[in-house]
């Protein structure tokens, strides 16, 4: 299978004696948008932290792009093209967007260790390039985060990972802090990264959003996976029983 | 930097509301406080603060005023510059007066000369190999003492995870410590003539402004400085997002301790002679410049600039003290007044803008 992107098998986390992921089963296609739910605590943040290098599994495998990897830290697994929205943003409060969106990739005039010349000029292009493939809408580049909105800040965290090569973007509850068209905006960026073809895991509580952007719903209970769900075929009340443990897929009968 | 930028997705932005630069603010308390000082001076003791009343002196300003108010900031401004790299870092340097009061003592111990009136150097540290070296020689032995003093505080509270105010803190009392004990308390004096050109007449004015251009255009053109203001921001987002943080810090921290460094070594210089108490005190009033210029003690905000307009600030305030003839008792608690009040400006300025 080539059009695989992200695969992970047996994956496991546990924590001391908590066992904050058993064994997840995970298939991600080229250009499918999946979302993950499931209540507090069932494994969400857990496995996505498994995947984005925050932490290292206990045990299981992760194959992205079609070879194994274990990412030590965030920035191998960026590396690898694997670009995370954490529900904590991760933005300088006292930048702008460019400098921002270059965190840690700055481009250069030319090189010469820590005292290298940034290439202002250049980053300023690639960023209203990035705002405007992600139809991003930021009054003023040069401001800085600080003075800026929450939705505005995560369409800036957003466009961070369209700044970039990306194989796969993962948004940890994206809209959980924002207010209607804030969360409006976002969505459609996420609609505009589903047509440019970009593999997308979202984590999200919010029902409506999910079966409005997403093909697939995997739903974690108490460490594991269980359920896999084409959207067409489910609805928002077999999404619910599958999160409180009324119902449990069939090809995972007895994990839960 | 672009004046004004087109919005992004059909939004127009009004560059009338961009906030007001910091600087701008500090430059106005600037011209506030000399108009203060001429205007008191005028009225109650009938002279002019900054012009020139002398009839033999034809000159429109009191250029000898102003002189000393730049040069007496100059020195404790060289500190104050890397003070400043360290503060949007997020950090805080307490030990620069120690390392410049160890390394104008050991500095100095290397720029003696062997001859002074005729007679032997009545102060000589080293035998007479260490006498009348070329003056590269002290100048890079001093540098040397604060790139490691710097570089062990930058190294502690990057990888041993202490709060920098008690790694600068352990240092400050060391190298105070080590100033003492090297010549036993007494002072080492009669350096060589080109040791004592680097400090003569202005020089250290040229060499504050020359720095002060030279890390204005680092901190805002280059990664390091880019990195400064993101560490003091966010650290873990730093982190997260690819940033060599410890690196930085070592850095940070090693640049700060040459610069206070190369100001012991233009005291000494300006000085003829090094002490065991030089520089005391000037660790917080680098910091007080900083603070004065609108750096943020929480990091991430701050620039060279403000800075410098601090370190005037802090000049006019002393010299505005002397000229209307109050006691030195009463300059230090202005000075403590003025540190209090920019803080508190800093932060009600920051609740403001998070409300709005």
């Amino acid at each position: 299978m080539t059009d695989i992107i992200l695969e992970t098998r047996g994956l496991t986390k546990h924590y001391g004696g908590v066992h904050a992921l058993s064994d997840a089963n995970f298939v991600l296609h080229k250009g499918e948008h999946v979302a993950i739910m499931g209540d507090n605590g069932a494994g969400k943040s857990t496995f996505v932290r498994q995947l984005t290098g925050v932490e290292q599994p206990t045990r299981g495998k992760i194959i992205f792009d079609g070879a194994e990897h274990l990412f030590a830290s965030p920035i191998e697994a960026r590396e690898a093209g694997i670009e995370t929205v954490f529900q904590n943003l991760a933005l300088a409060d006292d930048l702008d967007v460019p400098s921002n969106l270059f965190l840690g990739r700055e481009k250069f005039l030319f090189k010469l260790g820590p005292f290298s010349i940034l290439d202002k000029k250049a980053m300023r292009e690639a960023t209203i390039a990035a705002l405007e493939k992600t139809a991003v809408k930021i009054p003023n580049l040069m401001n800085t985060i600080r003075n800026m909105s929450g939705g505005q800040r995560q369409c800036v965290a957003i466009a961070r990972t369209a700044a970039f090569k990306s194989k796969l973007v993962i948004m940890d509850e994206p809209t959980a802090a924002l207010g209607v068209q804030e969360t409006a905006q976002v969505e459609n960026i996420i609609r505009t990264l589903k047509e440019a073809g970009e593999p997308l895991i979202l984590i999200s509580h919010n029902m409506r959003q999910v079966f409005d952007l997403v093909d697939r719903v995997v739903v974690f209970r108490r460490g594991r996976i269980v359920a896999n769900l084409r959207k067409e075929e489910t609805n928002g009340q077999d999404v619910v029983s599958y999160i409180t443990g009324a119902k449990t897929g069939s090809e995972y009968e007895g994990a839960a | 930097m672009a004046p004004t930028s087109p919005g992004i997705g059909g939004l127009t932005y009004d560059p009338a509301k961009k906030a007001r630069p910091p600087e701008l603010n500090v430059l106005l308390a600037l011209v506030l406080i000399t108009v203060a000082f001429e205007l008191i001076g005028r009225v109650f003791l009938g002279d002019s603060f900054l012009f020139n009343t002398r009839e033999n002196v034809d000159s429109i300003f009191n250029w000898q005023r102003l002189n000393i108010i730049i040069l007496q900031v100059s020195i404790v401004g060289i500190i104050a510059l890397g003070v400043t790299q360290v503060i949007i870092s997020g950090g805080i340097d307490l030990s620069s007066g120690s390392i410049v009061g160890a390394t104008a003592m050991i500095a100095m111990s290397f720029a003696q000369t062997a001859l002074v009136n005729g007679n032997p150097n009545p102060k000589a540290i080293f035998g007479d190999w260490a006498m009348d070296l070329p003056v590269m020689i002290p100048v890079l032995v001093g540098l040397g003492c604060g790139l490691v003093a710097g570089f062990v505080n930058g190294a502690l509270i990057a990888y041993t995870r202490i709060p920098p105010f008690i790694a600068t803190l352990g240092m400050m009392v060391f190298a105070r410590g080590m100033s003492r004990w090297w010549s036993n308390g007494n002072p080492v004096s009669f350096p060589t003539e080109g040791y004592a050109t680097i400090g003569k007449g202005m020089m250290p004015v040229v060499i504050f402004v020359s720095l002060a251009i030279l890390f204005h255009l680092i901190l805002n053109h280059t990664k390091y400085g880019k990195h400064c203001y993101a560490v003091g921001s966010n650290e873990q987002a730093s982190r997260m997002s690819g940033i060599k943080v410890n690196n930085h810090k070592v850095l940070v921290y090693t640049i700060a301790g040459m610069l206070a460094a190369l100001a012991a070594v233009v005291l000494s210089s300006k000085n003829l002679t090094a002490q065991a108490g030089m520089g005391v005190m000037y660790e917080l009033d680098a910091i007080a410049m900083a603070v004065i210029g609108g750096i943020s003690l929480q990091g991430g905000r701050g620039s060279i600039l403000g800075t410098v307009l601090g370190a005037l600030i802090f000049g006019v305030i002393i010299s505005g003290f002397t000229f209307l003839r109050l006691d030195a008792y009463y300059q230090e608690m202005v000075k403590g007044l003025i540190i209090v009040g920019a803080v508190v400006l800093d932060q009600w300025r920051q609740q403001k803008r998070g409300r709005g």
